[in-house]
Order: C-alpha cells, then structure tokens, then sequence
C-alpha cells in the first residue's frame, strides 16, 4: 500500500482529543431537580427540544450512572448534604450545571434556609441564566460545555486539578 | 344580562342547621367554658369565635371542648410573635383551631405565654394529629410541648439551633446556611 493512500484512509489526532470527543458526545446527565426548573429540563428532555440531537438524552436517576449533573432548581440547608453526597457518588469525570437563578445564587429566595448559589460548595462548570430557563438556553449550556470539553480535557483528567488550583475563593461568609 | 353586583348569597344559619342556629350552640358551649374557667374573653370576628384561655389550663380546656362539646377534630396548631407589635403585652400568642364534624362548628382557642422557655402541655394524648403540628410549632417558634412523645424539630434540620420564625430571628439567619464543608474539583 502506498504512503499516498493512506492518507485518505487514516486520521492522526492527539489521543486526549479523541477521548475528549467520544466524552463530549456523549454526557449522562443525573437531573437534580428540586423545583420549577425541574419542569423546563423533562422539556428539554422531552421530545420537542430533545436533547438527545446533542447526545445527553440519558437521564439517568442513580449517580454512579452519570457524569453531568443538572441541578435544576432551589438548594436549602437540609438538601445541600444530599448533593454533595450525589456529587461525590459519581464518578469521574463529571461536570456540573447550575440550571436557573435558584441554583446559582439563590435567586429571589434570600431567605435563612437557602443556599445563595451551589457553587459556593461543589464546582460548577456552567451557569443557566433565567428563572426558569428556556430549554434553549439549557440545550445551549450543553452545547458550550461540550465545548468546554472538547478544549481543555484530557485523558486523565488533569485539567480538573488544575481548575481545583486556580477556583478562586468565593466569599462564604454574610457581609 | 344585568351585571349588577349583587350581594353574595349565604346560607343562613338555619338553612345549615334546621333545629339550633350555629352562633347560639358555640354561645352554649363558650358559657359552659366560662362555667367550669371562670370568665373568658371571647370574641367574634365574621362568624367565627374567638375564645382566650390562660396556658395553665389550655389542656383541660381542650380536653372538655373535646370530651363533651364534640370538637373532634383539630385543624391546625399555630404560634404568632408578638415581639415588637403594637399594643400587646404578651410574647407569644398559641392558636388551636378545632372543629366538630357532627354538628359542623368551628372554634378557636388561643394562649398567650411567655418568654422564658414558653411552654404548654401538649394536646397529643387528645388528638394523635397534634403530633406534627406541636413539631412544628417547636422548630419555627421554640414552644416547649410538655408530654409530647417525640419533640424533634420537623422542617429544619437537626443541627440548626435557632427558631426561625421568632421576630428577633433576622430573615437571612445566622450563616446556617453556609455552614458547610466546600467541595474542590479533584478531591471528590
């Protein structure tokens, strides 16, 4: 065989891209769903917006089943234990969307019990605007985090060490 | 089609009960509490009454209300604070809302008590319902329910210390709620 026909029959790559895309296509998103957002993200999952053109159409409910972790809705004192049980009960590697104003900051609920953003205690990887969102705008938090993905991850996962190094502080304290 | 508005249509009185009209059965029954209490406050505000009992005696208060006046069902169990609010002199302020089913009468019952350890006996032994409801009552406002079988806080969790619906409770707590461990990428 010539040199000349292999070159139209053979791909050369980085193996972390290649492992990255065949993630990417691929997410298992664990739906944490504890309020109204809950709703918008079976929409998404549902026929008409369908996820699954992007490749994360398997909702699955046990932890150790998924890598993308969707949570959807408001997070008070007595459910955060739970989620970060669940966050750490799946497996590596995983990434994390804060679907809504609820999760990301606490959104109108400013209140004793409620916790003013996930991402004061597990990472989060993406941010949903809206209150609730589309299910556009969800499908468009897939898509860029499949971006994400694709850019900066590796076989072994050291692009999460090196996030863990550089996660500012966010302060965790009442002013 | 006329628009007009119109008076709201109600039953009267002896359209529901075809024998005894409803306000002259709760005046029997406030004047058999005022007999065996001495002389309670009672009031009327659209139709319902309104009875104040001292916290000593709001068990046997219930108690006859339950044995012998056919309330036998109790709706909620409720706490106001009174911190801060004009013209009172009491802190707390406990409402029992009863109910008879057979004749169809509505009653309540309240108590005023105070700070500190503001406590009552508990009406579980009466109504097995007021088990959650007195639960309640301890976790939002701190209420001691005497004889309560299981006295655990129910919508907070264990750990949380304060009474959250107590007025001098700020409304964005304490920093509970970010009283937890901060998971890092990498160490899970």
């Amino acid at each position: 065989m010539a040199i000349a026909d292999l070159m139209d029959q053979v791909v050369t790559t980085r193996l972390d891209e290649l492992v990255s895309w065949c993630r990417k296509n691929s997410l298992w998103p664990m739906p944490f769903a504890t309020a109204c957002c809950g709703i918008e993200l079976m929409a998404v999952g549902a026929s008409r917006h369908d996820i699954a053109r992007f490749g994360s159409e398997v909702f699955r409910f046990s932890p150790r089943q998924c890598d993308l972790m969707i949570v959807a809705g408001r997070v008070v004192m007595k459910m955060l234990p739970v989620l970060q049980r669940i966050w750490q009960q799946m497996p590596e590697p995983k990434w994390c969307i804060s679907m809504g104003a609820c999760a990301s900051t606490g959104g109108v609920f400013d209140t004793y019990c409620v916790v003013q953003g996930i991402d004061r205690f597990i990472p989060v990887d993406m941010y949903v605007p809206g209150c609730p969102p589309r299910p556009e705008q969800l499908i468009q938090a897939v898509v860029d985090l499949q971006e994400k993905i694709q850019r900066e991850g590796t076989m072994f996962g050291k692009e999460f060490y090196i996030a863990s190094r550089q996660q500012t502080k966010r302060a965790l304290q009442e002013p | 089609m006329d628009l007009r508005v119109r008076p709201r249509q109600t039953r009267t009185d002896s359209e529901v009960h075809p024998t005894k009209s409803m306000n002259t059965a709760i005046e029997e029954t406030v004047n058999a509490l005022r007999a065996a209490f001495g002389d309670l406050p009672a009031s009327e505000f659209r139709g319902d009454t309104r009875v104040v009992v001292s916290a000593e005696k709001i068990y046997d208060v219930l108690e006859l209300l339950k044995e012998r006046h056919g309330f036998d069902l109790l709706i909620d169990i409720t706490c106001v604070d009174y911190l801060n609010y004009p013209g009172t002199k009491d802190r707390f302020g406990l409402v029992y809302l009863l109910a008879g089913t057979v004749a169809n009468q509505r009653l309540t019952i309240r108590a005023f008590i105070n700070e500190p350890e503001p406590a009552v006996r508990s009406v579980v032994s009466l109504w097995e319902g007021a088990n959650w409801l007195e639960r309640e009552v301890w976790d939002m406002f701190g209420i001691q329910f005497e004889g309560h079988p299981d006295l655990r806080r129910i919508l907070m969790p264990e750990e949380f210390t304060a009474f959250p619906l107590r007025k001098d409770y700020p409304l964005q707590g304490l920093g509970e709620r970010h009283n937890f461990p901060v998971l890092k990428r990498g160490e899970s």
